[in-house]
């Protein structure tokens, strides 16, 4: 506990309440309603019903049918919708509800909102939220289960971000509605009704700033989305051997703070990424090569890397369990990586 | 919900009628502009002079400069991955768009973008599209908000009859119905997805059947000739902007050059019969015999549209020619913005 980061001084809000991750997403999409009228919400069940996770529950009373639009299922059009609006100077919030769906709407996505700026020589900007739910854990099966970030990742012109606990899914969510760029907003299933503090005025987590959730000696744990908080466990775990691991959650995985990362693993020599999406082709393959362009001679063991294994996600709850990395892999990769030298 | 009129007959011998000739005479200058652009670029291509792919337009103008001719600078279009048509006919300007095709700094896109994303937001030209049926939703968002800001413009988005298989094209008509958006669907039937003829793509005759799905009123035209798309279109569009909603018009038309450059040698996908029956009704020629009958225009008048038009595409493509080149080191300007 030794350094601030610059990612971490810039939360200068003091929190007062605690408030669950989908009621503290619902409370910054509402305030940045309230702050620019150009943010309108479209989506399937998001007006009359609230969304199917409760995300925007409340929203129609206050803002109305014309700023909460309940569309069909259409999420090529939903997306496109965005899009048009966008070009044309609102800023709008589309609900993907499951991040599984986006493989019907990827052309809008990657084809259109990422690339239209570029292709227009920047003629206009695409100020477009997509907001999603991501991840494994409540036995939704393989096509509602998926962390699928690395392909919007890969794809020019997209931001995404991966809030990791209440905190952040407020201030990110903000973020991403100010920005001018098309910004997918990961949501993760099973967080949505954690609690954490979060500060009751509107603020925003600047994109592309990686927060020191944990800082330590021994190894850089770098965890995205739900996995920090597996990571902050597993330090604890680690901690009472005597081992203190840095963990490090880049909050937005596209642009990718990799300065952070590369400065807490000049401290610590040794470094585990890890995430829920599988292992192959993920963003810690990304990382690991980033670290290792730059800062090889830091380490003292190579950059391990803790996802799922390749498999589409299973339903029965055993199985599940054994694909999603925890707390104790976590904590044996770190071991690994001690024994190493 | 206005019925569908049951005009379409691409051997009608009759121009329709019922326009003034200032809108005649409008109607033939955007689709001489279209013409010898399009024209010129083919030249260019088969010179060697322009990278990339080129999807010319030749033999559709009358779609374009009739539906454009009912616009509004504010109204919105979306386009296709041919493009120039709608860009010349919206009131793009020519030294922009040369430069593009050659990708020049000085291109519409900054050389960035290239034929299918030529886009002007001061002419409500959201662009030219190089995925298939993607600019319909696209349209759609632009028709919302117009909606959401109080605006009494309109969105027309154009597609193929090939785009109309795909998914997006479905959607954003369902879409733009259930949300009762001012959304113009023209569809620009030319017979040819690529190289497969309608026939083999589709099992309708008429892709004005599609809206009916929707409970969107269609209507079909001939699409060689520009009085009657703009008829139809001004009916569309004023339909649209009083608050109506969506409606389609198919227009039947003719793509005169191959789905991609001029003349492609190894697919004989079509006969020259076929393409010399179509060329005996072309759209230019239509508009300037229709003119010239009922007094709206002299042969001189008409003529002189021709020659200034010449003289400004050449004045464009020589513009075009001596523009800097982008520079390599801003390769990575407007990825993204701030």
């Amino acid at each position: 506990m030794t350094t601030t980061t610059e990612a971490s001084a810039v939360t200068p809000v003091v929190a007062t309440r605690k408030l669950t991750y989908v009621k503290a997403f619902n409370e910054g999409l509402a305030q940045a309603m309230r702050e620019d009228e150009n943010v309108f919400v479209a989506g399937e069940d998001v007006a009359g019903y609230g969304g199917v996770f409760r995300m925007f529950d409340n929203l129609l009373d206050e803002f109305g049918p014309r700023r909460m639009i309940d569309t069909p299922i259409s999420e090529a059009a939903l997306v496109g919708l965005g899009v048009g609006a966008a070009a044309r100077g609102l800023r709008p919030v589309v609900d993907l509800m499951f991040m599984d769906f986006i493989g019907v709407c990827l052309d809008q996505i990657v084809n259109q909102a990422a690339k239209m700026k570029y292709m227009f020589g920047g003629a206009l900007s695409v100020p477009l939220t997509i907001t999603t739910a991501s991840g494994a854990g409540l036995g939704a099966a393989a096509q509602h289960s998926q962390s699928l970030e690395a392909w919007l990742a890969h794809v020019p012109g997209l931001k995404v971000v991966m809030p990791c606990d209440a905190y952040t899914a407020k201030g990110l969510t903000v973020s991403a509605i100010r920005d001018d760029n098309p910004v997918v907003v990961m949501l993760n299933k099973v967080l949505l009704g954690s609690a954490g503090e979060v500060p009751e005025e509107i603020y925003g987590i600047p994109l592309g700033r990686a927060h020191t959730a944990r800082q330590g000696s021994d190894v850089t744990v770098i965890a995205l989305g739900r996995m920090v908080g597996e990571a902050l466990a597993a330090a604890d775990e680690l901690s009472a051997e005597g081992v203190e691991i840095e963990v490090i959650d880049p909050r937005t995985v596209q642009p990718l703070d990799t300065e952070t990362m590369f400065a807490s693993v000049r401290r610590t020599n040794r470094v585990l990424v890890v995430h829920e999406a599988v292992t192959f082709g993920g963003l810690g393959a990304e990382i690991a090569a980033q670290i290792q362009d730059t800062v090889f001679d830091y380490l003292d063991a190579p950059v391990l890397r803790i996802g799922a294994p390749f498999s589409p996600v299973p339903f029965s709850p055993v199985l599940e369990k054994a694909y999603v990395p925890d707390r104790a892999r976590i904590a044996q990769g770190c071991r690994r990586l001690l024994e190493r030298s | 919900m206005a019925q569908r009129a049951s005009t379409t007959s691409k051997k009608s011998p009759q121009v329709s009628t019922q326009v003034s000739p200032p809108v005649v005479k409008d109607l033939h200058e955007r689709m001489v502009r279209i013409r010898l652009f399009e024209t010129e670029a083919g030249r260019l291509m088969e010179a060697g002079k322009l990278p990339g792919f080129l999807h010319l337009y030749v033999g559709q103008e009358a779609v374009a400069a009739g539906v454009m001719a009912a616009l509004r600078d504010d109204d919105q279009i979306t386009s296709t991955h041919r493009g120039h048509g709608h860009a010349v006919a919206k009131g793009v300007g020519f030294r922009e768009m040369y430069s593009e095709l050659y990708g020049r700094v000085t291109g519409a896109c900054l050389g960035r973008g290239g034929s299918m994303h030529i886009n002007d937001l001061t002419r409500g030209m959201l662009g030219a599209n190089g995925i298939v049926g993607a600019g319909v939703p696209i349209a759609v968002g632009a028709a919302f908000a117009a909606r959401y800001k109080g605006e009494d413009s309109v969105a027309v988005t154009f597609f193929g009859d090939g785009a109309t298989n795909i998914g997006a094209f479905h959607e954003g008509a369902n879409m733009a119905a259930i949300l009762g958006l001012p959304v113009v669907f023209v569809c620009e039937n030319n017979g040819y997805a690529e190289f497969t003829p309608q026939s083999g793509h589709m099992l309708l005759t008429d892709v004005a059947d599609r809206a009916a799905a929707y409970g969107m009123p269609s209507v079909i035209v001939d699409g060689m000739d520009a009085i009657a798309v703009h008829r139809a279109a001004t009916e569309a569009v004023e339909r649209a902007r009083a608050g109506a909603g969506p409606m389609m018009i198919e227009a039947k038309t003719y793509r005169y050059f191959d789905h991609q450059g001029v003349k492609g040698l190894r697919h004989p996908y079509r006969s020259d019969e076929e393409v010399a029956e179509w060329k005996s009704r072309d759209p230019v020629d239509l508009i300037e015999a229709r003119a010239v009958a009922d007094g709206s225009a002299t042969r001189a008048e008409l003529d002189d549209v021709w020659r200034r038009t010449r003289e400004e595409i050449a004045e464009a493509i020589a513009y075009a020619e001596a523009s800097p080149l982008p520079d390599p080191a801003d390769l990575l300007l407007n990825v993204y913005s701030g």
